[in-house]
């Protein structure tokens, strides 16, 4: 077979490839449900077929102690108050990624916000009252993490510098400055420094603990879908998202949206760092965050940015992390087991996107045309 | 002398990871993908390795050499499958990158202290650590020449796979620059469209560049846990050094051959307190500095605004032809 032969060959395998993918225009609000359902069901069948593998127990059983394990007796307020945090830190990085700005290091943002608390209430616990005490831990936690957030931004508005690498390596920056402070204020040289060294931090609200958590997440929630949905400053959020050139021409100053932008999403991730150790752990370690930091900005995205449906992918996961929990420790498995289970729901639903944004065609062209 | 000949050695057996994962995330990124799922894909090349050489310890006939290529064997292959999860995910299916690398990284790591623990348990060990110490001491064999004083101990007193990673470097520098196919790789990075117009095939460049990126630094994992550990498995024993990796193409900006330097300065940062006198308040502030570095590294590139110093134009996004 010559050259030319050749070519006219793969020409012709070219035309008649059987899959032809083209992007969809619009899909209905229904149909978009019914992909993500049918994801998540399957991941949670083959979720299932492993832990059936190493556990042996029957498939059944298994749901039943997940959503034992999440929603159980003395376990609900313990889970919406996860569902709080992990909402809190995800609703933080939205208003950036409205914007596409690829901020990783909420983790980092928070964990300041934390240390910020931490330092505070190690300083002043035993000095203050608790109605001075707070709004200074308040304070200062917003504004650990807003500067932890506005460095990157002034250097992506100014020079372009790459907003992702630049805030992973904030978080490892905080995550010394954390052990740091852990060496300074504990001089055991122990991992953590809690309760005795920090006092009690936020006092429980109507006496319930987590309360004063859940409440403040909540009113943020709807504050936040109110500010990307109907504000001015939303507005321009979008559109330097959508794209900097169109927000250019109609006269929005991009520099000053993203700084401004990266300013909110890190006085909220201070803000999560704040609830975490003062109202909730009385402790920080370099831990204090546990990875939350990154699980927000899947729970972001599969949320489509927007504050109302991260509640439901924050709670998908959040019942993921704590049901997969509780199997590992009924089966003797190991902790490790709900990172699993998390990752393989995760790749469904990232992969099931594929089938909202495009339409397959399968070519039915026979081979008599050949 | 001596103290110094040790402090080189532990760096450079400290940056060898990172090279590992430093020229595989290049490899990837070249392709205009930019794989954060690297530090789980490490991890999953570590266990995949430690997998493969545990039952193969169990075995009646213990050959070392063939426990050395039965773990690079696994190594390789777990790492192939799970820089497939990514491929399918980012490039057939067109999805985030960067979403999809943190997930290929929360799984990857689960999946590492998963059968990691799983094994510490099938041992029934008393040690919440997995020893394969045969296997280990045939990933670190040295040559007699490592007996040469201070200088066989800073370049002679390695194991094989010290050697492998800079041998990787060098050739991933020679593929991508003086190949065709290499050519062809950075084209796709920079303007899919253009390369694709060109007749350059962008599915399978990417595909093969992603793949090829992963299981390279799916060594990386593998040499920690063998050779620099001497066979011991941990839990969340190798740490953040994945993203460590991801770093340092950008401090070696994009050139395999720089990263090799570049691997051992932060090997050489990440172990420094040990070697400095300094008050136990002040070790975060010194390992601190890989961090800090790579920020300034960033900074300065992205404010000089060099032309040739720039990542691949199309980074980060996905390809799908019929875009307008």
């Amino acid at each position: 077979m010559n050259k030319e032969e050749k070519a006219v060959n793969s020409e012709k395998k070219q035309r008649l490839q059987w899959i032809h993918i083209t992007k969809r225009d619009n899909i209905t609000f229904w149909q978009g449900i019914l992909i993500r359902a049918i994801a998540i069901l399957a991941a949670l069948v083959l979720c299932a077929i492993i832990t059936v593998i190493f556990t042996g127990a029957n498939p059944i059983s298994v749901y039943a102690t997940m959503i034992k394990g999440a929603f159980g007796k003395g376990r609900l307020l313990v889970t919406i108050h996860s569902l709080a945090i992990l909402l809190c830190i995800s609703l933080a990085v939205t208003p950036a990624f409205r914007m596409r700005f690829w901020n990783i290091g909420a983790e980092g943002q928070a964990l300041v916000g934390g240390l910020a608390t931490a330092i505070v209430m190690y300083n002043f616990h035993d000095k203050l009252p608790a109605g001075a005490l707070v709004p200074l831990m308040l304070v200062s936690a917003l504004l650990a993490g807003a500067a932890w957030g506005i460095i990157p931004a002034i250097f992506k508005a100014q020079w372009r510098t790459n907003e992702t690498l630049f805030t992973l390596m904030m978080n490892y920056v905080a995550i010394q400055l954390v052990k740091y402070f852990l060496k300074v204020a504990d001089k055991t040289g122990s991992n953590t420094v809690g309760p005795s060294l920090l006092g009690d931090g936020i006092p429980n609200l109507f006496g319930v603990q987590y309360l004063f958590n859940i409440v403040v997440v909540a009113v943020l929630t709807g504050l936040l879908y109110i500010y990307l949905r109907y504000s001015k400053h939303g507005y321009e959020i979008s559109v330097v998202g959508e794209s900097e050139n169109t927000a250019r021409y109609v006269g929005i100053n991009v520099k000053k949206v993203i700084v401004r932008t990266m300013i909110l999403s890190g006085l909220l991730c201070g803000l999560t760092g704040f609830l975490i150790v003062g109202g909730a752990a009385h402790t920080i370690s370099e831990n204090s965050i546990g990875g939350q930091g990154f699980t927000a900005i899947m729970v972001s995205w599969l949320g489509k940015f927007n504050p109302l449906y991260m509640v439901l992918t924050a709670l998908l996961l959040v019942f993921m992390g704590r049901g997969a929990d509780e199997i590992s420790t009924i089966f003797g498995l190991t902790k490790s087991f709900s990172d699993i289970m998390t990752g393989i729901i995760l790749f469904f639903i990232i992969g099931c996107e594929f089938f909202i944004r495009y339409k397959i065609h399968i070519n039915r062209r026979k081979k008599e045309e050949v | 002398m001596g103290t110094f000949a040790a402090f080189f050695s532990r760096a450079i057996m400290q940056g060898t990871p990172l090279l590992f994962g430093a020229v595989g995330e290049i490899i990837t990124e070249k392709s205009g993908n930019l794989n954060l799922g690297i530090p789980g894909i490490m991890y999953i090349g570590a266990i995949s390795g430690v997998i493969g050489a545990f039952f193969y310890e169990q075995s009646d006939y213990y050959i070392p050499a063939i426990g050395v290529v039965i773990a690079l064997l696994s190594c390789l292959l777990g790492s192939l499958l799970a820089s497939l999860i990514y491929c399918f995910l980012t490039i057939t299916l067109r999805a985030n990158q960067n979403v999809t690398g943190l997930a290929l990284t929360t799984f990857g790591v689960g999946f590492g202290n998963f059968f990691g623990g799983s094994l510490i348990k099938v041992t029934k060990s008393e040690v919440p650590y997995l020893s394969l110490a045969e296997t280990g001491s045939a990933f670190s064999a040295t040559t007699p020449l490592a007996g040469l004083g201070w200088f066989g101990k800073m370049f002679f007193s390695y194991g094989f796979m010290v050697y492998l990673a800079i041998l990787l470097a060098v050739l991933a520098s020679i593929f991508l620059n003086r190949t065709r196919a290499g050519l062809h790789l950075r084209a796709v990075g920079e303007n899919p469209a253009t390369a694709d117009a060109a007749g350059i095939n962008v599915t399978k460049h990417k595909y093969f560049a992603t793949c090829a990126g992963g299981m390279i630094a799916g060594l990386g994992g593998l040499y920690f846990v063998m050779d620099y550990m001497g066979g011991i498995w941990a839990n969340d024993g190798f740490g953040d050094r994945g993203w460590l990796a991801i770093a340092i193409v950008i401090f070696a900006l994009w050139k395999p051959v720089l990263a090799i330097p570049a691997s051992y300065l932060f090997g050489a940062l990440y172990i420094l307190f040990n070697y400095l006198s300094l008050p136990m308040s002040m070790i975060p502030i010194f390992q601190m500095l890989p961090y800090v570095v790579t920020i300034l590294a960033l900074l300065i590139t992205s404010i000089r605004n060099n032309r040739e110093k720039q990542p691949p134009a199309a980074l980060g996004l996905s390809y799908f032809r019929e875009d307008r």
